[in-house]
């Protein structure tokens, strides 16, 4: 066992755990925060999507021990005192998720897409956001509404 | 109208869940005090099994309890059934193996269950899974379905060459005698590849047994919970139906795979028993790839005989189907009663006959997958007319023109069985052409050709029949259940309204769509409608959700449940306003006698229901009605697609270009939802096109176990899509007029794609058309043309 501290979803947290455990295990088990969903075990389909410091992170690959002291935002963390995050809304207004299972790591994903693109000043179109979504597998919806729901959440963030 | 009622693009009631993360899926469910399982899977793809040492797996932390075969069959369990009996041509009935629920004496794929660990945790299961040793004995397996007869190998005691059935339909004598008539046969070999369907949420189970009340819950990933129920306690024998509740709470996508009753859920539940703690099981990606009921897996001959002017005379079809090493629960009925009794397509035909032979391998079992039958009967026809179109000069559009059934024939007796409703085809080829701007294609091949890419255009009118049904004629067809549905709308003292409906969703919307249906039909508001579903201890009973059945069949048994409690609302209306019955008039939601002002809201009518102070005599109290519905048909959906492809002819890589689809699913519901079933339909039928592929090599190891070996279509494979839902024809024998669209998309793309494919490198590769295939086909014509 070994012990872990990080902030999740700006709450500090510590807990002894197994060296092996995944970072998507310790957000799903450990926190009981289900939204970060595990679709895949070879980091291919961006369901276990997260932020840590800023950056996305698949979830399903990594340590729990190799984010220790690390500042950790999951999809329950998104909306800020409760009003959704401009992404959620335009994933919602644009039908841009069916079942659902995709969404939270799809959510998690464009927001640091768009976040990285407008910093480096780049042009937010349909192929930029496509390309950028290449990690992110969703079986539902054929993308096309996603890509749409992108487009719009770029535009209100 | 209602504001969000029928026709109306509402945004989902359940996105608020899904995209906060606080969905709940089957794995999001901790049960107090449960213990997690692993299975041990067979690594061969056949193999008898023979001592299985768990003695130091069993000493290791955590561990509770390790079951195998022997022990499923020392508590006399039965095993897993397919739901559905087809007949040999000779009358004998097919042929089923034993399914048990973990592999007993054989393991027959590679992937199947040999034993079960349960621990404490899910990583001390999984360590001392990997401790346990069985003692294979290696058999030479058979994998290629085409070579399954003669393989030598025999999958089931007692079932010879791995023949499952040998099936026909249509009329043999008819169809040979218009062949030998034929001015012009042209003839195709289709192998319509195998598929993974990979829903995004793996399967997952809990098995929950308790003991002081003797009683059994299970938590997981179905579309159809009540069947689950059935099987598990009818056939398998783990728990009375009455004692055991089955969850299908929130689900991760199906597209068929969680139609079936698999072993892992079942052995969680026996296994819950057995150490009467609750087990939960939670399938990896790999196992997933190993264990989903895969789809397709055909390998067919077709011939079309036509006359001098390209009319088609009849239709011959042979295919042989892999069934994989055990019947999953539905696998018999797709190859057959879904796949050859759509062979008539669009096309007056007059005659056709197909013979289907199904066989067992060594190979995961394979059952209905995103539009089961369809996809492998459009594929075959629209290859078939495309070629058709070629040989005989026409343009593919006119080929089909041709032989459309005209407007005026319906309703139409195909010569396999189905009598199609209503359908008029030649208005979706017309604005398919006019939306994908075939006129300018020649345009664009030579703007393409000026750049070294080859640009091919494809065509594909698929129908297809969704609402599976009557009950009556399944039955005789050989289904062990009845296919109609059941709701219950139920109204509370406030005025808001619960649906309970047997159908299930795992992203189609029913929540937003029932909704609207019953704010339509009632009055009230959208937003005071709540959908229930997924839990056979709450919604009365049910056959799930495939096939496209949920609206035609599903929404119709809701709006008769609606039309009861009208009837009833006009009782007490009557009552209250003090007129005669005959004379209430329902509308908008309001009761009122006719010809006058005086009325009276469905709010206050349920009001006097639940509070009768004033209130008709000998009139039942309460506000709930249920309604069962047994459709009298299947509905045929029908669409033209076209897909417009680049070639680079250097690296053989394909891109689509552009992707039109125009439907007729007859009258829609919510437009916003029935797109967005029609793109994620089309991905997949593109994935199955360009990408997909499920490969085992000879030895049955399955070499595309994981997202890095399998090519999920992802956001940069594919275009925006150009969808329309024309005005359509509606269907005739449900009061909605709808005909189902969850499947379209699957079952009209691939043979676009392909035909597309083959009219830019000028041959025929097969799917999926990956890279190298096309570029060796490439080279191929390359070498011919220059020997000449
Ligand atoms: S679950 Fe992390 S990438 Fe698939
Ligand atoms: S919405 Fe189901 S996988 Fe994307």
């Amino acid at each position: 066992m070994t012990s872990v501290t990080m902030t999740v979803n700006g709450k500090a947290v510590t807990k002894d755990i197994e060296p092996r455990m995944l970072l998507s295990t310790f957000l799903r088990e450990e926190l009981g925060l289900t939204g970060t969903h595990v679709g895949c075990d070879t980091s291919q389909c961006g369901c276990c999507v997260v932020h840590a410091d800023g950056d996305s992170v698949k979830a399903c690959t990594a340590l729990a021990v190799q984010f220790d002291g690390a500042s950790v935002t999951t999809i329950e963390g998104l909306a800020q005192n409760g009003t959704l995050h401009p992404m959620q809304e335009a994933f919602r207004d644009n039908h841009g998720l069916q079942c659902g299972f995709c969404t939270t790591g799809m959510i998690m994903s464009s927001v640091d897409l768009v976040k990285k693109a407008k910093e480096q000043g780049i042009t937010i179109d349909e192929h930029y956001v496509r390309e950028g979504l290449e990690g992110n597998i969703c079986r539902c919806t054929g993308y096309h509404n996603i890509v749409k729901a992108v487009l719009a959440g770029a535009q209100s963030m | 109208m209602a504001t969000n009622g029928i026709g109306t693009p509402v945004k989902r009631k359940e996105d608020l869940r899904f995209i906060t993360g606080s969905g709940r899926y089957t794995d999001d469910i901790h049960v107090p005090n449960q213990a997690y399982a692993c299975f041990v899977r067979s690594p061969h793809a056949h193999a008898t099994i023979g001592a299985i040492d768990t003695s130091a797996a069993a000493a290791m932390p955590g561990v509770l309890g390790i079951f195998t075969g022997e022990d499923v069959a020392a508590d006399g369990l039965g095993g897993l059934i397919c739901g559905w009996m087809v007949k040999s041509k000779d009358g004998s009935p097919m042929k089923a193996g034993p399914h048990p629920i973990l592999a007993h004496g054989k393991a027959r794929y590679v992937g199947d269950h040999v034993a079960v660990v349960v621990a404490e945790t899910f990583e001390q299961a999984r360590d001392a899974a990997e401790a346990i040793t069985v003692d294979y004995g290696v058999l030479p397996a058979a994998v290629d379905v085409a070579k399954a007869h003669d393989s030598g190998v025999d999958i089931h005691a007692d079932i010879p060459n791995n023949l499952v059935y040998d099936w026909e339909i249509g009329d043999k004598a008819a169809t040979d005698a218009a062949f030998a008539q034929a001015a012009h046969v042209t003839r195709v070999d289709l192998v319509n590849n195998r598929l993974v369907p990979n829903p995004m949420e793996p399967r997952a189970a809990i098995g929950h047994y308790e003991f002081g009340t003797d009683s059994f819950t299970l938590y997981t990933t179905s579309q159809n919970p009540h069947v689950a129920r059935l099987v598990i306690s009818a056939f398998v024998g783990i728990a009375p139906e009455h004692k055991l509740t089955v969850v299908a709470p929130d689900v991760g996508g199906g597209f068929g795979s969680k139609i079936f009753i698999y072993a892992e859920e079942c052995v969680a539940l026996w296994a819950s028993r057995k150490l009467r703690r609750p087990v939960k099981w939670t399938s990896d990606r790999t196992e997933a790839f190993l264990s989903d009921a895969h789809g397709r897996d055909h390998v067919s001959v077709a011939e079309m005989a036509m006359d001098q002017n390209g009319n088609f005379l009849a239709l011959r079809v042979n295919t042989k189907a892999n069934m994989g090493a055990y019947l999953s629960t539905f696998a018999s009925c797709i190859p057959t009663y879904l796949y050859a009794t759509l062979l008539a397509g669009q096309y007056k035909t007059p005659a056709i006959y197909c013979d289907v032979q199904a066989y067992y391998t060594n190979t995961a079992p394979v059952d209905a997958y995103r539009g089961a039958g369809r996809p492998e009967a459009t594929y075959l026809i629209e290859t078939l007319v495309e070629e058709c179109g070629k040989e005989m000069g026409l343009d593919p559009a006119e080929i089909r023109r041709r032989n459309f059934i005209p407007k005026d024939a319906f309703p139409y007796q195909t010569p396999v069985a189905l009598q199609y409703d209503t359908g008029d085809y030649e208005p979706c080829l017309d604005k398919a052409l006019e939306l994908a701007d075939y006129a300018g294609f020649p345009a664009r091949r030579s703007q393409s050709e000026a750049k070294g890419k080859l640009r091919g255009i494809g065509f594909s009118a698929y129908i297809e029949a969704c609402g599976i049904a009557p009950s009556a004629v399944i039955g005789s067809l050989g289904a062990g259940v009845g296919l109609w549905e059941s709701a219950k709308v139920r109204f509370s003292h406030t005025g808001k309204v619960q649906v309970l409906t047997g159908t299930h969703s795992h992203g189609q919307g029913h929540e937003t769509t029932f909704a609207q249906v019953v704010a339509e039909k009632l009055g009230v508001a959208y937003e005071d409608v709540d959908v229930i579903h997924g839990d056979t201890s709450k919604t009365t009973v049910g056959m799930g959700t495939y096939g496209s059945r949920s609206l035609a069949v599903g929404g119709e048994a809701l709006v008769k449940a609606c039309d009861k409690i009208v009837a009833k609302g006009k009782k007490i209306a009557a009552h209250l306003l003090e007129a005669a019955e005959q004379d209430i008039v329902f509308q908008d939601g309001n009761f009122s006698v006719a010809g006058t002002d005086k009325s009276k809201s469905i709010g206050e009518i349920v009001f006097a229901a639940l509070v009768p102070h004033n209130y008709p005599a000998g009139l039942e109290p309460g506000m709930e009605e249920t309604a069962y519905y047994d459709p009298a048909n299947f509905t045929y959906p029908s669409g033209v697609y076209i897909c417009e492809v680049e070639v680079d002819p250097d690296s053989g890589v394909t891109e689509i270009q552009s992707f039109t689809a125009v439907d007729d699913f007859g009258n829609v519901v919510n437009p916003m939802i029935v797109e967005g079933q029609v793109h994620g339909g089309l991905a997949q039928g593109i994935g199955q096109a360009l990408f997909e592929n499920a490969v085992y090599d000879e030895s049955g190891q399955l070499l595309s176990a994981s997202y890095m070996d399998y090519t999920m279509p992802r956001a940069d494979d594919l275009p925006s899509f150009v969808v329309h839902t024309t005005a359509g024809t509606a269907c005739t024998h449900n009061s909605l007029g709808v005909k189902g669209c969850g499947e379209a998309g699957a079952i009209g793309s691939p043979p676009a794609v392909m035909n597309a494919i083959a009219d830019a490198i000028g041959t025929r590769v097969s799917m999926p058309a990956t890279p190298e295939k096309v570029w060796r086909a490439l080279q191929k014509t390359n070498l011919a043309k220059a020997a000449e």
